[in-house]
């Protein structure tokens, strides 16, 4: 059926590194070097891991020494939230409530579901409305309440699924007001939008080599200067001892390489993605007119939603099914986010908007990336409704839902 | 000369993983085609280091390395389903598993049970045995000690832990590539690997853990590893750890005698030329070739690295992890020595790859040094 490369359109899920990156990886790992070590060879990887450093910290907005490097995204977020929880518990037992969106990455969600079964603390989940952003006046209303009960807020920056882009400086400043401390996964932000963090006042922010064009395996967390975090990986006291493990120079010299080169063509980027991405989403309108959007719009590229993200529900489609049939179609997409891609269940994002799991079910993500072409969106917009069609097909031949194949028991 | 801090990438290592970094870059949970790739390449990795530890496949969990796997096995399988609140851990522990046991003790309760060293830095398995108790979770003692080398009798203290209902788990980091991996994997419940010390690259390693076993997720997010290790999988990282294994196991198979020679010949060496002035540390046969170490009493560990820089010998006090410390080495303090002589340790360590030139340079060169900061050697 496919005729040429495959498109590819699951950038968030992970994008191919840039060519900055992959020279500045090439390069470190062609050498040795413990940067722990203090003779040369060991001075020289240190070099390199402070030069990263610096670069990184400069893109995000940030000093060099709020920097702790993790060995990705999903560590850095289970660092801040849980670090932050028992440092400020320790200063105050009755700081137990964690308050999360409801829309969170699985890293923060599982972060604090873990504190919750051993570590005592209460989670408290933010809603959203039907656009994915998060309830300002709830929260208000919530932390006035009783502010000496809560440990941290955690809000992450852009929603991985829908592309909502959160308004984190607002909870923060809230936030403020009763001096709780607040964490933002910026995975899907950093370098997509203008991502500030020491004028955001958080205290911590997590950010991931390989959604930017860096490699897998390498993240990091920005820890305000005054913030103490308790470790999570315990060990030779790296990283201003909250992080511990020989440090990664080749991935943090290609990390820091990525953010140079992604935040300087930051906003020329950013608009010619959303571009393509309204290209992306008038075009599946017209193709597929039962098709919703998910998340707001942003014709006029105001910043509501990420550049890059476009996420559709498709009525009578199963979302597994649309994705296996664009799979064969060359287009590689996905039905939310990769990280709970193998196992069915609907989206807890979209159920947190107020989408019933009927709708969840027929859910599709394309998310745009450095390498894509108008011709990518082309190609989709041009398969998506065949690809419709066949899916629906199938969804009636084969009613058992993919949800009930799951079993989770999350649907009961 | 510090090859137990790092080892280069082998080449072989990198060619093969260079398509994951460039073309091939999917990740294994997205469901199109690039990530079934990827997610197939997950797979190799994880059946060959299966393969290579004598495992099966879902009892390799990947990790971002050595450290991470240490605090993996200590705090998941101490929290997941403890039948009781005791750790026992030797004292001579990397600091990644002491620290792990540290914050158990101090945050959940647990009781740590030490067990000492002999001055060749071994654990007694009888030790072990008296230290157990009906409520002991957990025991840990590393396979080879990074700092002065010595093998640990893991069988033996693996038998009477299991005897006695506990769970055992050895960092084998040091070990690979000299014991036979498989054997010692055989004996336990839980074992550490880290890629970048044995040839694969820094940020991967793995955990090779009971998949029968209950752990607690220390990384949340995601339900990658079966539920053991959230976040993205570095296929990479993984498949450079894998084939870096599948080396070390092979070379510790084929091992010819060689290194051993070049570990002894090291030795003999410096201590002909310098008599009293060396102390060789850790144990004289139970020991990896690829580790060497002395103490030089009436120097300073510092001033004699210092002159084999300036000779081309780049090696270290001991542990990179505690390099910039002003502390002694608690290691050489567990194994009886006095401060100020374990503040005059050096660490020679190398790969299979080490050529003889080099080891007669390094001999030469650490004579010379010593000779140089305390003039009476």
């Amino acid at each position: 059926m496919r005729t040429s490369a495959p498109v590819y359109l699951d950038h968030a899920a992970t994008t191919p590194m840039s060519p900055a990156a992959l020279e500045a990886m090439t390069a470190e790992l062609a050498r040795t070097g413990n940067p722990s070590s203090l003779h040369g060879a060991g001075r020289r990887a240190h070099r390199v891991v402070e030069n990263a450093r610096e670069a990184l910290a400069a893109a995000a907005g940030a000093h060099p020494t709020e920097v702790v490097f993790t060995s990705g995204g999903t560590e850095a977020d289970n660092l801040a939230v849980k670090g932050l929880f028992w440092s400020r518990r320790d200063a105050d037992a009755r700081r137990v409530k964690i308050f999360a969106s409801s829309v969170e990455h699985h890293a923060v969600i599982d972060a604090v579901e873990w504190l919750e079964a051993h570590e005592g603390a209460e989670a408290r989940w933010i809603p959203v409305d039907t656009r994915g952003r998060v309830d300002l006046d709830w929260l208000r209303r919530e932390l006035e309440a009783d502010p000496d009960s809560v440990a941290l807020v955690t809000c992450m920056w852009a929603n991985n699924e829908v592309g909502t882009v959160q308004p984190v400086a607002d909870v923060v400043r809230l936030a403020a007001e009763f001096s709780i401390p607040v964490h933002s996964d910026a995975v899907q932000a950093f370098t997509a939008l203008d991502v500030d963090f020491a004028a955001t006042g958080l205290a911590t922010m997590a950010v991931s080599g390989h959604k930017i064009g860096g490699p897998v395996g390498i993240g990091a967390l920005f820890v305000r200067r005054d913030v103490v975090l308790t470790p999570v990986i315990h060990g030779g006291g790296h990283e201003r001892a909250m992080r511990s493990g020989t440090l990664n120079a080749a991935a943090a010299a290609a990390f820091g390489a990525a953010a140079v080169d992604a935040v300087g063509r930051l906003h020329a980027e950013a608009e010619r993605l959303a571009g393509l991405r309204d290209r992306l989403i008038d075009g599946v309108a017209q193709a597929a007119p039962d098709a919703e959007l998910s998340g707001p719009s942003d014709p006029e590229h105001a910043g509501a939603r990420l550049p890059g993200n476009a996420h559709f529900t498709f009525p009578g489609c199963e979302g597994d099914s649309l994705l296996f049939v664009l799979d064969m179609l060359g287009v590689q997409s996905s039905t939310g986010s990769a990280c709970t891609a193998g196992v069915p269940r609907p989206s807890h994002v979209l159920l947190a908007m107020g989408r019933t799991e009927e709708q969840a079910r027929g859910a599709q993500r394309f998310t745009l990336g450095h390498t894509t072409t108008p011709a990518d969106v082309d190609v989709l917009v041009a398969a998506i409704g065949d690809a419709c069609a066949r899916a629906k097909k199938a969804g009636m031949a084969g009613k058992e839902s993919s949800i009930q194949t799951a079993g989770t028991g999350l649907n009961t | 000369m510090d090859a137990a801090a790092t080892a280069p990438t082998r080449q072989d290592v990198l060619q093969t993983v260079w398509p994951l970094l460039t073309n091939d870059f999917g990740n294994p949970s997205s469901r199109h085609e690039l990530g079934a790739s990827a997610a197939r390449a997950l797979s190799f990795a994880r059946g060959t280091s299966a393969a290579a530890l004598g495992v099966r496949e879902n009892d390799v969990v990947f990790t971002s390395g050595g450290t991470e796997s240490n605090n993996l096995a200590l705090k998941g399988l101490a929290l997941a389903a403890p039948r009781g609140r005791h750790l026992v851990v030797s004292a001579v522990e990397h600091s990644s598993v002491r620290n792990a046991a540290r914050y158990l003790a101090e945050h959940h309760g647990f009781e740590l049970t030490v067990v000492g060293v002999d001055r060749r830095g071994r654990v007694d398995p009888a030790d072990v045995a008296r230290a157990l108790r009906e409520d002991t979770t957990l025991v840990s003692v590393m396979a080879v000690n990074n700092e002065v080398g010595t093998i640990q009798p893991i069988a033996e203290i693996a038998g009477a832990a299991r005897a006695a209902g506990a769970l055992v788990h050895t960092d084998a980091v040091q070990a690979a590539g000299w014991l036979d991996l498989a054997e010692l994997a055989g004996g336990v419940d839980a074992l550490t690997v880290s890629g970048h010390k044995i040839g694969g690259i820094k940020g991967a390693g793995l955990l090779m853990v009971r998949a029968r076993l209950p752990l607690a997720e220390q990384l949340g997010g995601g339900g990658q590893e079966r539920g053991r290790r959230g976040g993205t999988e570095n296929v990479a990282g993984a498949v450079a750890t894998a084939l870096a294994l599948q080396h070390a196991a092979r070379a510790a198979r084929d091992d010819d005698g060689r290194a051993a020679g070049f570990g002894t010949h090291l030795r003999d060496a410096v201590v002909q030329d310098l008599q009293d002035r060396a102390v060789p540390t850790g144990h004289p046969e139970q020991r990896v070739p690829g580790i060497v170490s002395f103490c030089f009493p009436g120097t300073a560990g510092e001033a004699v690295l210092l002159e084999l820089e300036r000779r081309g010998i780049q090696c270290s006090s001991g542990s990179a992890c505690h390099a910039d410390s002003d502390e002694p080495s608690p290691v050489l303090l567990a194994m009886g020595y006095a401060p100020d002589l374990a503040l005059t340790s050096v660490r020679l360590s190398f790969t299979r790859d080490v050529k003889e030139a080099e080891i007669t340079q390094t001999a030469r060169a650490l004579v010379a040094a010593v000779r140089a900061v305390a003039p009476g050697a």
